[in-house]
C-alpha cells in the first residue's frame, strides 16, 4: 500500500474494512444455516430388499428423478412404466448441439448451429465433488467425466465504472484485496488495537500468519515487488536467459479495489462456496451423456412425446391421462398401483392431480425462477489464444453476469462455444423478454466490453431463456425459509398412492443431486410401503 | 448484509450461487442500464421506468409480446382480453404476491411502478378498464 494512503487509515476505515470482509462470512454462514451449502446424504446404492409382489409404478417425467426411479425400480422387480413430455429423456440435463432445434413459448424457433464436439449445457453444467449420488450413477452409467474448473485466477472480474471499465485478473483482485487486508490487520496488531482480543504469544503468530497471507514485506507493508507479484502475476514474467528478470506489477489502490465490489466474488461466496470447491466436474461430451446413459438401461420403459393432463387416484391404484404431443388423438390413460410424480411444480400446480389439500397447498406454493444462458460460437478460443484463459469463469456486473470458458477441447486451438451470459433476478426476465436473436446479440454488445474479440470472431449463437422452457416454465422451483417450514414436508410426504420427486423435493435447489436424492428418498418410502402394506 | 436477508427474493437468488452478480447486486451497484433500454434492473429491482417499458422488458417474457400467453407442458395465460383484470385489485394481487409458478415480481417493484404496469396492461391489448389504481393502494395490498 502506498505510505500515502496507509497513514491516513483511521479505526473506522479498519473496522469497515474488515466489516465488509465479515459481511461476505456472515453471508456464506447464512447460506450454510439455510441448506445451501449441505453435503450430499448419500450412502451409497440403495437396497431396496423385499418383494414387490407384481406392483407396478407409474413415474412422471424422464428427468434426472424419474430416471433414477425407473433404474432403480426396475431392477428391484417392479413394473414401471415413464411418461415424459418431450421428444428426449433428460428434462433440464439437457445438451444443445448442432443441428438441434429448440422451439420456446411463444413458438420461435432456434436452430443451434454449433460446430462438432461443441455444445452448450443450457441447464446444469457441473457437478460438486460432494454430489455423491450423481457421481455414483456417472460411475454406474459408464459416464465419463473431466473437471469444471470453478476458479480461474487468470479469468476477469469486471465492474463497468471501475478501472475505467476495464476488467481486472481474478489473481490481482484477490491478491490485492489479501494483502491490503493483511496490512491493515497487521498495523492494528502493532499498535496494540488487539491486545485485549488475544494474547501477545498469538498477536505474533498473526502477524506472522497476515504476513504470509497477504505476500507483505518484511516492514508488513503490501507493496510492489516480488513477493505481491508472485501472487497477483508480474508486468514482465520470469523467463529464461539473458533479460529473465521479473518485473513487479504494481497492486491497484486500496480504495478503487473497494469501490469497485470486485471483491464481493470471493468475499460472497461466487467462487469458495463449498458447491464451488475444488474439484467439480462435468461429463465428457456434454451433461446430457448422464441421461443418454440411463436412457441405455430404462428407455424402454419411457414413453415420450406424452403430456400429463390429469393424475387421480383411488384404493385401486393411480390413473394418468394423456395426449400424445405429435400425433394427437384422444386422451389415454396409464394405469398404476402407485405414482412416482417428477414433473415440475410449475407444470403441476395447473394439473388436474387427485391428492389431499396439505400436498395440493404445496404444490402450489413454489414459484419457478428466473435464468438466461447463452451459448457462442467463436471461429477460434480467443480467450485462450490471448488471454491464457483456460476454463473457469469471469464476472462481470453487466447484464450478462457471467462468461464461462469451455474445458472440452481446451488447449487443443479450433473454434469454440462461450457461455455468454448466465444470468439471475430481474436481468434474466429482462433477457427472457428479449427474442432468442435479441439475447444473442445483446450477450454480444456486453460481452465485447470484457472481450473487444467478438467483433472479429463470433459465428452464431444460441439463447435460453427458462421461464418460456415449455416444460418448466422456469428454471428451479424457489422455496423461501417460509415455505419451506410450511409446506416442504406436505410435499414430500405419500399421498395415498402419489408422492413428488425432483430438484423441487430438495434441500439442493436446481442441483441435479436434489433431484437424486429426492428419487431416492421416495422410492425407499414408496418400497417400504409396498413390502409391508 | 442484514437487510439483505430481509429481502423475500434473496432466497430464490443464491440457489446456484450464479454469478457475481448476485455479490455486486447486494452492494446495490445498478447493473447498466443500455442504449435501447432492454436492461434497466438492478439484481433485485426492476428499473422500468413505466409501465409500457416493464410489459415489454418484464412481464412479456412469460404473458408473451401480444399478451396472449402461451401453452406447453402448463400454460401462461393470456392478459389480453383478460375478465379477470376487471378488478383492479386481481392483477395487483398477482403481481405482488405471484401465483403458482408466477414469481411475487412485484416484491422488486417499487408501489408506483406495480400501479404503472397494472394500469398499462388493464388498458391494452383489447383491456379498456376507465379507473387505474394508485401507488398508495398497491402499498396498501403489500
Amino acid at each position: 500500500m502506498p505510505e500515502n494512503s496507509s497513514a491516513s487509515v483511521t479505526r473506522r476505515d479498519l473496522l469497515s474494512l474488515i466489516g465488509a470482509t465479515a459481511g461476505g462470512t456472515a453471508l456464506y454462514m447464512a447460506m450454510t444455516e439455510l441448506g445451501f451449502a449441505r453435503d450430499s446424504d448419500y450412502a451409497g446404492p440403495i437396497k431396496l430388499s423385499g418383494a414387490p409382489k407384481g406392483a407396478s409404478v407409474l413415474i412422471l417425467g424422464a428427468g434426472v428423478a424419474g430416471l433414477v426411479a425407473a433404474l432403480e425400480l426396475s431392477q428391484a422387480g417392479y413394473s414401471v412404466q415413464v411418461l415424459e413430455y418431450n421428444n428426449r429423456v433428460g428434462g433440464r440435463n439437457w445438451t444443445l448441439r448442432g443441428g438441434d432445434r429448440f422451439t420456446e413459448l411463444g413458438g420461435l424457433t432456434q436452430e443451434c448451429k454449433f460446430d462438432a464436439d461443441l455444445y452448450l449445457n443450457p441447464g446444469p453444467w457441473r457437478i460438486p465433488y460432494h454430489h455423491r449420488a450423481l457421481l455414483d450413477y456417472c460411475g454406474r452409467l459408464g459416464v465419463a467425466l473431466e473437471p469444471f474448473v470453478q476458479v480461474n485466477y487468470n479469468a476477469m472480474l469486471h465492474a463497468k465504472d471501475s478501472f475505467g471499465g476495464k476488467p481486472r485478473r481474478y489473481r490481482e483482485v484477490i491478491a490485492d484485496f489479501n494483502g491490503y487486508v493483511a496490512e491493515l490487520l497487521s498495523k492494528a496488531v502493532n499498535q496494540h488495537q488487539l491486545d485485549k482480543a488475544i494474547t501477545k504469544q498469538d498477536t505474533e503468530i498473526l502477524l506472522e500468519a497476515l504476513t504470509a497471507w497477504g505476500a507483505l514485506d518484511k516492514d508488513h507493508r503490501y507493496v510492489t515487488g516480488l513477493d505481491s507479484s508472485n501472487r497477483r502475476g508480474f508486468k514482465k514474467d520470469p523467463g529464461g536467459g539473458l533479460d529473465a528478470f521479473p518485473v513487479p506489477s504494481e497492486p491497484m489502490g486500496l480504495s478503487e479495489l473497494l469501490n469497485s465490489r470486485l471483491w464481493q466474488v470471493f468475499a460472497a461466496g461466487m467462487v469458495n462456496r463449498y458447491e464451488f470447491q475444488t474439484s467439480l466436474f462435468q461429463p465428457v461430451g456434454g451433461m446430457d451423456m448422464i441421461s443418454k446413459g440411463f436412457n441405455k438401461e430404462v428407455g424402454k420403459f419411457v414413453r415420450l412425446n406424452s403430456k400429463v393432463t390429469s393424475i387421480h387416484q383411488d384404493q385401486s391404484g393411480v390413473t394418468v391421462t394423456y395426449e400424445d404431443t405429435v400425433q394427437g388423438g384422444p386422451a389415454q390413460t396409464a394405469h398404476a398401483d402407485w405414482c412416482l410424480c417428477t414433473i415440475p411444480l410449475s407444470v403441476l400446480s395447473q394439473i388436474d392431480i387427485q391428492v389431499g389439500p396439505k400436498m395440493k397447498a404445496a404444490i402450489d406454493a413454489v414459484p419457478y425462477e428466473a435464468s438466461t444462458k447463452i451459448g457462442l460460437q467463436f471461429k477460434r478460443k480467443f480467450w485462450e489464444e490471448d488471454e491464457a484463459i483456460f476454463g473457469g469463469i469471469s464476472f462481470s456486473d453487466l447484464p450478462i453476469q457471467v462468461i464461462g470458458y469451455p474445458q472440452h477441447g481446451v488447449a487443443s486451438g479450433g473454434k469454440g462455444v462461450l457461455l455468454g451470459a448466465y444470468a439471475f433476478g430481474p436481468s434474466a426476465f429482462e433477457w427472457t423478454a428479449l427474442s432468442p436473436e435479441d439475447r444473442v446479440k445483446k450477450a454480444l454488445e456486453y460481452g465485447r466490453q470484457i472481450h473487444p474479440q467478438y467483433d472479429t470472431e463470433f459465428e452464431n449463437g444460441i439463447a435460453v431463456g427458462w421461464h418460456r422452457v415449455p416444460w418448466t416454465l422456469g428454471c428451479a422451483g424457489a422455496w423461501t425459509d417460509e415455505t419451506r417450514e410450511k409446506h416442504y414436508k406436505n410435499l414430500c410426504a405419500i399421498d395415498g398412492r402419489i408422492l413428488l420427486a425432483g430438484e423441487h423435493a430438495s434441500y439442493l435447489p436446481a442441483w441435479q443431486e436434489g433431484a437424486v436424492l429426492s428419487s431416492l428418498d421416495a422410492i425407499k418410502r414408496l418400497h417400504q410401503r409396498v413390502v409391508t402394506g | 448484509m442484514s437487510q439483505v436477508f430481509k429481502e423475500g427474493r434473496v432466497t430464490i437468488l443464491r440457489f446456484l450461487g450464479l454469478g457475481a452478480v448476485t455479490a455486486f447486486g447486494l452492494a446495490g451497484a445498478a447493473l447498466a442500464a443500455d442504449s435501447d433500454g432492454a436492461f434497466s434492473s438492478d439484481f433485485f429491482h426492476f428499473g422500468e421506468k413505466d409501465g409500457q417499458a416493464m410489459y415489454v422488458h418484464v412481464c412479456a417474457g412469460c404473458h408473451m409480446p401480444n399478451a396472449k400467453g402461451a401453452v406447453g407442458a402448463a400454460a401462461y395465460p393470456a392478459l389480453a382480453g383478460n375478465a379477470n383484470l376487471a378488478t383492479a385489485g386481481y392483477p395487483v394481487a398477482m403481481v405482488l404476491h405471484g401465483q403458482k409458478a408466477m414469481p411475487a415480481v412485484g416484491e422488486m417493484m417499487t408501489d408506483q411502478q406495480v400501479a404503472d404496469v397494472v394500469n398499462y396492461v388493464r388498458t391494452h391489448f383489447g383491456n379498456d378498464y376507465k379507473d387505474s389504481v394508485t401507488a398508495a393502494e398497491v402499498k396498501a395490498a403489500r
